[in-house]
């Protein structure tokens, strides 16, 4: 539910709108949160959704909407405002944007999960309904007619017998003293007369960021800062034992080293801690901080080697784990004979590697702290700031500037934890810059990952029992260092949800723990589930001399809606009735994909071939058909992708074509070369030369986005492209050469 | 004492020589459209034109450009938008857009002397820069748009 109220008087927008203008606030509340109250406290990232906005209207026209989500390149910020614009039936050349502060009272600002649209779509058209109601009652006021005989009309109130008009900016005084009309009384906008929602808009920031005026964190300034550059702990929990900067303080510009202290408890968002070399300028910090000498006393994550620890996640994924959902008996159906068939499959821990490194400038004065940083989640910063800095949340205010990339790092901010916590020791605004060796080291790294497939086949290759089980550090070990197990969202992405139409399936997870920090990487748990599920049906295809796209048709089932009945189910936060898992839906795109492809009905010279898969997350479904030419020296060339996607009602199709272009190009790094590994718990990977990424070069050629046209619901955009695309790529390569990859990156592979 | 010109404007440069160009731009001029992404020529984000070839200026030290003429992205399209920074926007190439300066640096040092650039030129001059958002199928259309424009 939500409501809505006039706040014209309530100055929400000082500064932004003058007195007099007319200002509504919406807030939405789901339901589910209502029992429990609202809440202000932790778990942010994986639960509160009670979204908010606020839009205002000067007297000469102007319309501003407050962008309250994070812009990381998929065009949330303009495409939320877009759908507000459209349902109060705005110019869109005469709306302003303005990036709304870290204030719970906009509800979740968490830029993540690809639920920006998902979320805030009904509460953008309510917000855009609720004012063009009372635009209309004030001009209907104004001419002594009723409302019913007057119509919003870009930007004006036509008097429709007469053909009078009154633009919005004339009205805005008027419409500002009359009360908020009830829900039941907003008329929403019939598709016919959509403006934007479907037609879509450039980026809003475009003209700025073609001409190097676009303001990313990197770019943020505050008067009197100093630059800074941390020598962080190696080890997760390793502690400073003493530090030598006699020859850090030589280099010119250095002005003096402060220390940053560890994390306390479970290390969450804190800051690692270390040593930081302050400087005027950010060469100078660099500088310093390659002269200081630290010595460190590391803990027991000192012992994280990754070729052993590989050993251990895998010899765990073949022994049974704890149910996560089950129907049928497994066991009787291995025991009843058929031909079983089982494969291991590894992904390594990634990094996220956004272009711009991880940056945040921050001013601790009189008990406030006031950041500039980009960041996937300002109210994150809030309390992590809040809790660094001895203060309370309501003291930190934090701008978000546009992100250089995001990839899910940006909504974790121990970096601007540490500016924050620098301005308080130097007494001056601080600016933390990361070279990108820190941005690789000291990430929260995308979890490694075993996962054992194993089915038993009847005579016609078709699987009578199946069993998955998948092993990894999990998420949630930065709450509680010693949680081995994974929470149920990450086993929602692509374990416990797997569509298939088998009598007998279980799925299990096995126990890990965590010796870096795990974070979330664009697409999650979906990237190995999605690799070992959808190559494995291709193995049982190939193993059954089916073709691919038959086979999988045929494990996928009737269309129907997938049963969840005793199975934790957390479906992205979506509603199951709202949202279901739809064999239907989850068929047509990979029909479609097969059939635009031209599946089955192409020749490939030797080394080449195609291949497929199909997967839904973030509640879209998306089939790849990736086509690829391996060459003698096991170059992977991509001339060619094919890409179908049911992502609901589309509000903004071109943008969205562009994540799904580039999350085929995000696949070819993890598959092609993504991999960080650990030393003796240090970090053995530190720029683009080790921990390369797909240039030009290696890049799909061509991507073509086939969007379904659909009245579902809103789904995920920037997510859901990834996942499938990896297999099939990976089931490509088999076509291609007859070599199986279970093992991420391609790198270590063998195709030559 | 380093002189050197920036988007037209003559300046004079006294610090540590060894100091890298793109830190002159972005923390003494201001200039933050060049951007910095991996400090080792890597990514190609802080590319721009010296004397009208791009270069990366997170290793150019200041040493190496006195007497030269530094062009910016802010200084691209002098009196307009540059034809390249018009088909970026026709394209719609950017997604976050961070990587985009030193692309479209790269993209009309690249047109300066291949009027009319093959998918190889394009690959072969643009591979020195990454865009992790993966906007390269645009950047190369783009390429070929500016191209058109400019013959």
């Amino acid at each position: 539910m939500s409501t809505i109220e006039n706040v014209s008087r309530r100055g929400f927008l000082k500064g932004v709108v003058s007195a007099g203008a007319f200002v509504l606030s919406v807030r939405y509340l789901p339901e589910s949160l209502h029992a429990e109250g609202l809440p202000g406290n932790a778990r942010v990232d994986h639960s509160t959704f009670h979204p908010g906005i606020f839009l205002g209207i000067e007297p000469d026209g102007t319309v501003y909407i407050v962008a309250h989500r994070s812009e990381m390149g998929t065009t949330s910020r303009t495409s939320l405002p877009l759908i507000l614009a459209d349902e109060l039936e705005a110019d869109w050349k005469r709306v302003k944007l303005e990036q709304a502060l870290g204030d719970e009272r906009y509800g979740s600002q968490n830029t993540d999960g690809s639920h920006s649209i998902r979320e805030f779509y009904e509460p953008m058209r309510k917000a855009g309904a609720t004012a063009r109601l009372m635009l209309t009652r004030a001009a209907a006021n104004q001419w002594k007619v009723s409302p019913d005989e007057c119509k919003a009309d870009l930007h004006t109130i036509v008097h429709t017998p007469t053909g009078r008009r009154v633009g919005y900016g004339e009205l805005a005084a008027a419409a500002a003293k009359l009360p908020v009309p009830k829900a039941e009384d907003l008329k929403f906008k019939p598709k016919s007369a959509w403006r934007y929602i479907g037609k879509g808009s450039p980026s809003y920031d475009l003209p700025q960021v073609v001409t190097g005026k676009a303001v990313y964190g990197m770019d943020a300034r505050m008067d009197g800062m100093v630059y800074a550059s941390i020598e962080r702990p190696p080890v997760l929990g390793a502690k400073v034992k003493s530090f030598d900067d006699r020859d850090a303080l030589k280099v010119a510009g250095v002005s003096q080293t402060v220390s940053v202290e560890p994390f306390q408890g479970p290390w969450g968002f804190q800051p690692l801690g270390g040593v930081a070399v302050i400087a005027n300028n950010t060469w100078a910090a660099f500088q310093g901080r390659k002269k200081l000498r630290v010595e460190w006393e590391n803990g027991p994550n000192a012992g994280y080697n990754s070729d052993p620890y590989r050993k251990e996640l895998q010899e765990k994924s073949r022994t049974p784990g704890k149910v996560a959902r089950n129907h049928g008996d497994v066991d009787s159906g291995f025991a009843s004979g058929g031909k079983i068939i089982e494969a291991d499959y590894y992904v390594p821990h990634l990094a996220h590697a956004a272009m711009e490194p991880l940056v945040a400038v921050a001013e601790f004065r009189n008990g406030k702290v006031t950041a500039w940083a980009p960041t996937q989640n300002p109210q994150a910063v809030q309390e992590t700031v809040a809790k660094a800095c001895g203060i309370t949340k309501d003291d930190v205010i934090c701008h978000v500037t546009l992100l250089g990339g995001g990839f899910g790092r940006k909504s974790k901010p121990d970096y601007v934890a540490e500016a924050a916590v620098l301005s308080k020791k130097v007494g001056r605004p601080v600016k933390v810059v990361w070279t990108r060796e820190d941005d690789i080291r000291f990430d929260f790294y995308h979890s490694v990952a075993a996962v054992y497939m194993k089915a038993a086949v009847d005579s016609a290759g078709k699987p009578t029992a199946w069993l998955q089980r998948t092993v990894f550090p999990p998420i949630l070990s930065m709450n509680n260092p010693n949680e081995d197990h994974a929470a149920d969202f990450e086993l929602g992405m692509g374990m416990t949800d797997v569509p298939f139409d088998i009598p007998n399936l279980r799925v299990e997870n096995g126990a890990a723990n965590a010796h870096v920090r795990i974070g979330w990487l664009r697409s999650v748990s979906n990237i190995y589930h999605a690799f070992a599920v959808q190559t494995f049906a291709d193995e049982l295809a190939h193993a059954a001399k089916r073709d691919p796209v038959d086979y999988m048709l045929e494990l996928i089932g009737p269309s129907r809606i997938v049963d969840m009945a005793g199975v934790a189910n957390p479906n992205y936060g979506g509603n199951y009735e709202q949202y279901p898992n739809d064999t239907g839906r989850l068929r047509k795109v990979l029909e479609i994909a097969a059939e635009k492809s031209g599946w089955g009905k192409r020749k490939f010279a030797k080394g080449a071939g195609m291949g497929i898969a199909v997967h839904r997350s973030f509640l879209t479904y998306v089939a790849n058909v990736v086509e690829v030419q391996v060459s003698d020296d096991g170059t992977v060339h991509i001339p060619r992708v094919e890409t179908v996607v049911d992502a609901g009602l589309i509000t903004n199709p071109e943008t969205a074509r562009s994540q799904f272009e580039g999350a085929a190009v995000f696949g070819t790094s993890i598959a092609l070369s993504g991999s960080i590994t650990a030393t003796n718990g240090a970090i053995d990977q530190s720029n683009f030369n080790n921990y390369p990424v797909a240039r030009m070069r290696e890049a799909p050629v061509r991507t073509n986005v086939h969007l379904v046209e659909s009245d579902a619901p809103p789904a995920g955009i920037g997510e859901p492209g990834v996942p499938p695309f990896i297999p099939a790529l990976c089931n490509a390569i088999f076509a291609a050469t007859g070599k199986r990859v279970r093992e991420l990156p391609l790198s270590k592979a063998k195709l030559d | 004492m380093v002189k050197v010109r920036v988007n037209g404007v003559d300046h004079s440069y006294d610090g540590d020589p060894a100091m890298p160009l793109l830190w002159y731009l972005r923390d003494e001029l201001r200039l933050t459209g060049t951007k910095f992404g991996c400090g080792m020529s890597l990514c190609g984000a802080c590319t721009v034109h010296k004397d009208g070839v791009a270069v990366r200026s997170c290793i150019t030290p200041m040493s190496a450009v006195d007497g030269v003429e530094i062009t910016t992205v802010e200084g691209l399209g002098a009196g307009g938008l540059h034809p390249v920074q018009k088909a970026w926007m026709q394209i719609n190439v950017p997604q976050c857009g961070y990587c985009q300066s030193g692309q479209m640096m790269q993209a009309s040092s690249l047109l300066k002397t291949k009027k009319n650039p093959t998918d190889e030129d394009i690959d072969a001059a643009m591979s020195g820069n990454i865009c992790r958002c993966g906007t390269y199928q645009r950047i190369r259309a783009a390429v070929k748009a500016a191209a058109r424009e400019m013959a």
